[in-house]
């Protein structure tokens, strides 16, 4: 149904661009207005009931927002900005959602097109400073290029590998008069979004598989952006091949199958990485070699056959030699080769993984989840989080070991329930992130996990959960410390702990000043009832965990080694 | 080991496009040792011509990821074998070079170059020609006192006879017909 009745109208700029947005069927605006996107502010006053703008406390904010509501419901996040320091604020959310392959379309107000290059007020080049972290950007002069442009963003944000795009709309613009017309874009000349999956490639890779003893499949975000978590399960279970998640893939293979290996990477389970270097073939799905999955490169599965599927022709042979290459869509990709795939059953090489799992249990993660010690870890909070929600919460994570044990122990059963900052790490990212998370998806439980740290980089977020009324539920894991960093100061720079020691303020006295009540564990025989309490809770509601300050994570993989060199303790 | 690649690449006429480009190289810390850009065959759409130094490998992921920006039509890379290549280079010798005017002249003629302009305080030569040839003539003319030099980036063609547009019908016909958006609610 159309939102609106403008068609062959004359409307201003800033109004077709409102119309756009309507006609790309955008429900949800993360943003913050300033001087040189007011006309857009001042049209958005007529659409308030078609478009829900969120006024967030800083445009980092936004996009984060944006992020976290594209994560959870696939659809593209909006973010409106001014020019200047607006568009500047928007630059890390940029990167990382272009290295997390995040759909964003990030719109930015700029001074009017004949003040450009002169160093006007709040006039900045944020087209050129944005270029090497967005897939496409676009800087637009006249009110007619609008509705166009807008149609080429969504449409390269969304199509093949996603990522975040920027429109930079001039003032002279947005006021401009424009007959509106909107024509969704279908394809551009020289873009090709996704190659069709070959025939060839996909019966050499089935006649791998089929004659593999020991397969191995390492399940990344790809996965999740195609939908293809049906079809991949199928794949597994017919070849019954073993399948590790990368940290952006989690929630993608169900954790109590009997196939799932464990999660990938330098804090990731023990029996994915150090079989990694013990299977025949290497089986990689929508995922890109991060360095914090693959350790040393020069010792990462050379044992073993590659097959990478993957609908980015420029990852393949990036970082590891394939000896097939599958270009294309993950769906599909499994759709075609789910017939080609032979019944095995690979018991002792499964049973290598159970091997595994169990010394794991016994040396980590036993005394991480039913620890004995004075002060509560991180790990037991995050394992009766997930026993309380079932593993079926909405969970969003900052950066930091609190990420790390939450990827580890929060058991996630549906398919785009986690949301992390991957590739660019960014601290900062998990309260705006869930924010925009609670925003797409209001009737689920969403909880953002924070350090103390990254709580702090975008704390003044909570500022938007009280004005829009956003039920995020806020769990600080407090250890006065900037843990990951201190944990690296222990283990390699001989307990130097420079600069990673936190004095923090009261949160919960925070959390009151913007009407969100909160609560404070220190006792364990406290947590169970904290956690609920937060639980239960139909408004928005900080808990703070006071944990041990020194716990560190693990296993791990430490720089410079193999993944099969997993340390355990 | 590196060798010199010469990296063609198609794209749209977009404002800021050749920066997209240059960054690639720029971060993985590449020096590019030429560029030029001009038109091509087709109509309204515009060829670059980077000449790098780096191994094979590194070359394709470069390639890759030029092939990937939005406004690229297609980027290839060859070996010297592959194209036919030229430079342009512009000498200006001061005019004392016409006081040992036998020898001045068998130099210009000897290296296949031409004299464009000739006053008395100066004599301005061109040579068109591979790299190794104009430093060539740029070390035999630097003994009449070198004024000024300029050289043009590597244009070049490749040989095998296969069309941009070519090129483009196989990408159209491989690429799926049904555009799939990410969207799985």
């Amino acid at each position: 149904m159309k939102k609106h009745t403008k068609d062959n109208q004359e409307v201003s700029g800033a109004e077709a661009l409102i119309l756009s947005l309507l006609d790309e069927n955008v429900s949800t605006v993360f943003g913050y207005p300033g001087g040189a996107i007011m006309p857009v502010y001042d049209a958005l006053y007529d659409y308030t009931g078609q478009l829900n703008h969120y006024l967030v406390r800083h445009e980092q904010g936004a996009t984060h927002a944006a992020q976290g509501y594209s994560r959870v419901s696939g659809k593209p996040g909006v973010v409106f900005a001014t020019s200047g320091p607006g568009a500047t604020n928007l630059i890390t959310g940029i990167a990382d959602a272009q290295i997390d392959s995040t759909p964003i379309v990030c719109i930015t107000g700029q001074v009017a097109s004949h003040l450009l290059g002169t160093d006007a007020f709040q006039e900045t080049d944020v087209v050129g400073i944005s270029m090497p972290v967005t897939k496409w950007n676009i800087q637009v002069t006249k009110a007619e290029d609008i509705a166009p442009a807008i149609a080429k963003a969504f449409y390269i944000a969304t199509s093949g590998r996603p990522g975040p795009v920027l429109v930079d709309i001039t003032k002279d613009a947005q006021f401009g008069k424009t007959i509106y017309n909107y024509k969704k874009c279908e394809s551009i000349r020289s873009y090709f979004p996704s190659a069709k999956v070959k025939e060839g490639d996909i019966k050499k890779a089935a006649a791998i598989i089929n004659a593999a003893t020991r397969p191995f499949i390492l399940c990344g975000h790809g996965v999740l952006l195609s939908g293809a978590e049906k079809e991949l399960l199928a794949v597994a279970e017919k070849g019954k091949i073993p399948v590790a998640s990368t940290l952006l893939g989690l929630s993608a293979f169900p954790p109590d199958h009997f196939l799932y290996a464990g999660y990938l990477g330098m804090h990731g389970n023990y029996g994915p990485n150090l079989l990694t270097n013990s299977c025949d073939v290497l089986i990689a799905i929508g995922m890109r070699f991060d360095d914090r999955v693959t350790g040393n490169l020069e010792k990462y599965a050379k044992q073993a056959k590659v097959i990478h599927f993957e609908i980015d022709p420029s990852e393949v042979n990036k970082i590891v030699p394939t000896d097939v290459a599958i270009i294309g869509d993950a769906k599909e990709s499994m759709q075609a080769i789910l017939p080609l795939i032979e019944h095995k059953y690979h018991s002792a090489w499964i049973e290598k993984f159970k091997y595994c799992d169990a010394i794991e249990h016994d040396k980590v993660i036993k005394h991480a989840i039913q620890p004995n010690t004075k002060n509560i870890l991180m790990s037991e909070v995050i394992h009766k989080l997930n026993k309380l929600t079932e593993g079926k919460a909405v969970v969003v994570t900052d950066v930091g070991q609190h990420q790390m044990v939450t990827s580890r122990y929060y058991k996630c059963k549906l398919p785009n329930h986690f949301v992390t900052s991957g590739g660019l790490g960014t601290m900062g990212f998990g309260l705006p992130a869930a924010i925009g998370a609670k925003v797409a998806m209001p009737t689920k439980q969403v909880i953002a996990v924070l350090g103390d740290g990254g709580f702090q980089m975008t704390i003044q977020e909570l500022g938007t959960i009280m004005q829009s009324n956003i039920a995020v539920k806020i769990l600080i894991l407090n250890n006065n410390f900037l843990g990951m960093v201190r944990q690296w100061q222990q283990l390699f720079f001989d307990r130097r702990y420079s600069f990673t020691e936190m004095k923090n303020p009261d949160f919960i006295t925070i959390a009151k000043g913007y009407g969100i009540q909160g609560k404070k564990v220190t006792e364990r025989n406290a947590l169970q009832n904290g956690l609920s309490e937060m639980l239960n809770s139909k408004e928005s509601f900080l808990l703070e965990v006071v944990v041990e300050n020194e716990e560190n994570v693990f296993p791990m993989v430490t720089t410079g080694s193999s993944v099969s060199e997993i340390i355990l303790e | 080991m590196k060798t010199t690649y010469t990296i063609s690449i198609f794209t749209e006429d977009r404002i800021g496009l050749l920066n997209r480009i240059t960054i690639i190289f720029t971060r993985r810390h590449i020096n590019i040792e030429s560029i030029t850009a001009s038109v091509s065959e087709v109509k309204s759409i515009y060829r670059y011509t980077i000449v790098v130094n780096v191994t094979k490998d590194l070359v394709e992921k470069l390639v890759g990821q030029i092939d990937k920006q939005i406004e690229v039509l297609k980027a290839f890379y060859h070996q010297s074998p592959e194209i036919v290549s030229r430079e342009i280079a512009l000498y200006k010798v001061s005019g004392d070079a016409l006081k040992e005017n036998e020898l001045f002249t068998r130099t210009i003629k000897e290296n296949h170059a031409t004299i464009l302009s000739v006053s008395s305080e100066y004599i301005v030569v061109e040579k068109t020609g591979e790299e190794p040839e104009i430093s060539r003539l740029f070390n035999e003319l630097e003994k009449f006192g070198m004024l000024e030099f300029a050289r043009s980036g590597k244009v070049a063609i490749t040989k095998p006879m296969k069309t941009l547009n070519t090129y483009l019908k196989e990408i159209e016909n491989n690429s799926t017909k049904t555009i799939k958006h990410f969207n799985y609610n």
